[in-house]
């Protein structure tokens, strides 16, 4: 176990590293970085003060050491288009795209389990055949159109929830909560609803599939023989099994509904590290997107590793040999 | 004595895009408090379809077509679902061929256990883990009380089966449905398996019917045998009667071609050609393309019911 | 298409005619009235696109046809100041919605169509080379594309996006947008494809036949070709088609979020991202029609997906 979990957070160092690697030569190599923080009118001592600042007169794997450090301390330098530390840029942002996406995975997996789980024990049924049919819509649907979908019904037609923005926040600490007054929570749910959708619906086809694989397994059919409730078996016996392979999905699901964020938060206007990524990405603001990579991948790789030891922990038949990845 | 079980015409239909097709096809028997029934027959024959039925666990779209199915005096195969959940297990146990798969992997033996006991029995849960251990020892667990929170792969399996069985007897049920229960095992394993299986339905009385293709298994552990062919029942009748003077042409060639009945000849009979698909059984007799007997009767007439314990124009043993 | 076939088959052949329409395959599209419909959509959309000179009343990319009086015509209706009559209405510019879509149409299935192919051919080639090869050439591709898979494909796509986009001197950067697009998107999806290859090669790969094709001393690449690419085309042709359902999204999603298709040229992710503007003003039509021609698209050509990989893979029922 031990053994196991220590090869894991080795491969996950690895791919950090090389994900640190790719950000630095964004930095490095993507236009001049002195091009982009000099303004036009700029000497050559300018020029070569400001190199010797940003330590680009160093070798390579030097310069790409001293960008790691900075970067595991929280530096990420200095915002081509801002003008202010990419840190501070995010940590502001950072509280509305955490609680949109806390509060869309919690609906995604709930709803997402419950409707799995019914579609499959009411096989035949004329709800889950429309359920299953409207979820092929929902898949095929973009994200961006059940956004404005929702807006349109919402705050157009009916204008009872806003359309943009995150309503009014509270700061708790250094923390900036929708959570706290009624217009922030009454902005946060079409948001949430958008970006919950599509993993969602996802969540729910996965449920759905494996429980039907597992329901035609040996051990329901004999504790149906045994003469177990339909309650039992279904929630006890198959549901559990169910959960083993979803939960891998699930976890990188939560991971991807961060990614997709900066789709729900363009479309919203919601003033979250989305927003401020895809803004970087039109005006080329490379240090911006590159802490963003940075930080995303540590997120998913974190995501990764607790998905693997949750595995663990659920299925007993991995815990006594370590080798199963 | 009332018999625990009887099937009484049994039909099971199962509708597909080629025709409805018949995997049990009109099959009566019964079944004494106490006795051990093997039912054989090559795959395909219907056995386990027919004990899927008993205990009411057939896979959609197959279904009971016709005839009735009556436990210990009452009819079960009409029971609304609810009623015939509380018979299984209760009544009717079953162990099934795979003790890899029969077993949920992620629940602890004795949880399976107590589950099934708490179901049926009604008891406490502290009351069914105590009954969990005497039935994991009464199948010959060693040190069982160890073992009640280990979880199925930590076990062989042959050990496997064994929990098997006291998961299929652990609510004291009349009537056990076997189904292949030494198939999957290694042959060192089986004949363990069997002795057990034996012992326990002496010890409490229960009732057994042993579905197999082994008519080895049949000749150690069954009182009585009937034979399955296409879905019918070809014969039916105490073991030894059957095994040394069979009457049916095919239960003749089943029994040739059991190694023990091939006297140091060089090579075992078998019986020619395979077994029809259900989608094509032949009319008349459904043997005749291959019985050795056969005359115009067996291809043209409706098939033969049994009478004096064989389906069949010209039982062995009778001059035709 | 398979109605041609059945009805008027070629006298030479028409048993070979006959077997392909009672082929399993084909038995299976008859069948399958979700299937047929959706073929019927996709070819619908994509001969329009094709066609969009022929069939769009106006070139919505020719300034000197366009005229801002006619801005915001609604469909059907006579306009106040001109009294043309658009059958989609117009948008801010006095440009035809019907026409913009059919040209938005082309780029969209343009985009999607190169994206899948130039990422079905690196996925096809590299998954073949990691199986063939084997050793440190499979260890580095194989771990790359599992890297690659943690991100969803969107991030990645727009990452290569602006990567790319900093590379490119800004004058050229509506001119190679489009490009870049592709190449993101491709970059993006060929995972799939080479595990999926990747994994069909090493069971071919070890099929008599092919063992045997060795020992004849046949060449690698010789081999690939002959033996085992034929053998994995049927789940390939699966996750192209579903691959492009992807990219179409993927495509129109890039677009609205103003970092795909340029203005000069606009997709229907870009013809949304302008009509979500007049979503509040009453203006619906110039969002509405673009946004269900995208739908249309995606969702037949997800649906075509679907139905294709379960006729093809019975044992996925």
């Amino acid at each position: 176990m031990l053994a196991y979990i220590i090869r894991r957070m080795f491969q996950s160092v690895i791919v950090l590293l090389v994900v640190g690697l790719v950000a630095f030569s964004m930095f490095r190599f993507v236009g001049d970085p002195v091009d982009n923080m000099l303004g036009q009118e700029r000497t050559q001592a300018d020029i070569e003060r400001l190199r010797t600042d940003l330590g680009l007169d160093q070798p390579f794997p030097v310069q790409y050491f001293k960008f790691l450090q900075g970067a595991v301390q929280g530096n990420f330098g200095v915002s081509y288009r801002q003008g202010r530390p990419v840190a501070t840029i995010i940590a502001e942002r950072a509280p509305a795209t955490l609680e949109l996406a806390f509060v869309s995975g919690l609906f995604a997996i709930s709803l997402g389990i419950a409707l799995g789980v019914f579609t499959a024990i009411r096989r035949q049924g004329v709800a889950a055949n429309v359920i299953m049919t409207l979820s092929l819509i929902g898949v095929s649907l973009p994200t961006f159109l059940i956004g404005i979908l929702l807006i349109y019904v919402f705050s157009v037609e009916l204008d009872w929830l806003p359309s943009f923005g995150r309503g009014d926040t509270v700061m708790v600490g250094n923390w900036s909560t929708g959570f706290l007054t009624t217009s922030g929570i009454k902005a946060l749910i079409l948001p949430s609803i958008t970006l919950g959708l599509y993993q969602m619906t996802l969540i729910m086809r996965l449920v759905r599939s494996e429980m039907l694989e597992v329901l035609r397994a040996d051990y329901i059919r004999f504790a149906r023989a045994r003469g177990l409730s339909e309650r039992t078996v279904n929630f006890r016996h198959a549901l559990r099994n169910t959960l083993v392979p979803v939960i891998t999905v699930t976890g990188l699901q939560l991971g991807a509904i961060i990614a997709f964020a900066i789709i729900t938060e363009t479309v919203f206007q919601w003033p979250g590290v989305g927003l401020l990524f895809i803004n970087a990405v039109q005006f080329v603001d490379i240090p911006v997107m590159a802490a963003y990579l940075m930080l995303i991948s540590v997120l998913f790789v974190t995501i990764n590793l607790i998905v693997d030891l949750l595995y663990y922990a659920i299925d007993p038949r991995l815990r006594v040999d370590g080798r199963t990845a | 004595m009332e018999p625990v079980l009887s099937v009484r015409d049994l039909v099971v239909e199962i509708p597909t895009r080629h025709g409805v097709l018949r995997p049990v096809d009109h099959v009566s028997y019964d079944l004494a408090p106490g006795e051990i029934l093997g039912v054989v027959g090559e795959s395909g024959a219907g056995k386990s379809m027919t004990g899927n039925a008993v205990i009411g666990l057939l896979d959609r779209p197959a279904h009971i077509a016709g005839g009735e199915i009556l436990l210990k005096g009452q009819r079960i195969d009409n029971l609304p679902r609810s009623r015939m959940r509380r018979i299984r297990g209760k009544e009717i146990g079953m162990v099934f061929q795979d003790p890899l798969t029969s077993l949920n992997p992620l629940l602890p033996i004795g949880d399976q256990l107590s589950e099934t006991i708490e179901t049926h029995l009604g008891v406490s849960h502290s009351q069914a883990r105590r009954r969990a251990l005497a039935a994991l020892e009464e199948v010959g667990i060693p040190a069982a009380a160890d073992r009640l929170d280990s979880y199925p792969h930590e076990f062989s399996g042959g050990m496997r089966q064994r929990v098997v069985i006291a998961l299929a007897l652990c609510a004291e049920p009349s009537l056990v449905i076997a189904d292949e229960p030494t198939t999957a095992l290694d042959v060192s394993v089986q004949a363990q398996i069997i002795a057990l299986l034996k012992r326990l339905c002496r010890d409490h009385g229960t009732s057994v019917i042993l579905v197999t293709h082994d008519m080895g298994v049949i000749a150690e552990a069954a009182d009585r045998v009937a034979v399955m062919y296409a879905g019918q029942l070809a014969e039916i009748g105490p073991v030894q009667k059957v095994l040394t003077t069979p009457r049916h042409p095919y239960t003749d060639g089943l029994v040739g071609s059991m190694p023990a009945n091939s006297h140091g000849q060089a090579r075992l009979r078998q019986i020619p050609g395979t077994m029809p698909r259900l989608t094509a059984i032949p009319s008349g007799c459904a043997f005749n393309p291959r019985c050795p007997q056969a005359q115009d009767r067996c291809r043209h007439d409706p098939r033969p019911q049994i009478e004096n314990g064989a389906a069949c124009w010209f039982p062995l043993g009778e001059p035709a | 298409m398979t109605d041609t076939a059945g009805k008027t088959p070629a006298p030479a052949t028409p048993s070979r005619l006959k077997e392909v329409w009672e082929s399993d395959f084909v038995w299976s599209f008859r069948h399958s009235p979700v299937a047929i419909v959706a073929l019927v959509v996709v070819l619908i959309l994509v001969l329009s696109a094709l066609f969009a000179p022929l069939i769009a009343p106006h070139n919505p990319f020719d300034p000197a046809t366009l005229n801002l009086m006619n801005g915001f015509t609604p469909p059907g209706e006579p306009n106040a100041f001109t009294q043309e009559v658009f059958l989609l209405g117009t948008d801010d510019q006095g440009r035809d919605v019907f026409s913009t879509i059919l040209y938005g149409l082309r780029i969209s299935l343009f985009v999607g169509a190169a994206a899948v192919f130039l990422a079905m051919v690196l996925g096809v080639i590299l998954g073949l080379v990691a199986a063939y090869l084997g050793g440190w050439v499979e260890t580095i591709i194989m771990r790359v594309a599992d890297v690659q898979l943690t991100f969803p494909a969107i991030l990645v796509a727009m990452l290569i996006f602006g990567i790319a986009k900093g590379f490119t001197p800004p004058e050229y950067r509506n001119e190679m947008a489009i490009w870049v697009l592709i190449v993101a998107i491709a970059l993006s999806d060929w995972v799939q494809f080479a595990r999926v290859v990747r994994g069909a090669a090493l069971v071919e790969k070890n099929r008599e036949y092919v063992q045997a094709a060795r020992m004849i001393g046949r060449s690698g690449p010789a081999i690939m070709m002959r033996h085992i690419l034929p053998n994995i085309l049927s789940p390939v042709l699966v996750i192209a088609t579903i691959s492009l359902a992807l990219a179409i999204i993927a495509e129109a999603t890039l677009s609205f979020l103003g970092v795909g298709a340029p203005p000069t040229q606009p997709s229907l992710g870009t013809l949304i991202r302008i009509g979500q503007g007049y979503l509040f003003s009453g203006e619906w039509w110039i969002l509405f029609f673009p946004a269900v021609t995208l739908l249309a698209l995606a969702l037949s050509v997800n649906l075509l997906g679907d139905w294709l990989r379960d006729a093809l893979n019975p044992k996925l029922r």
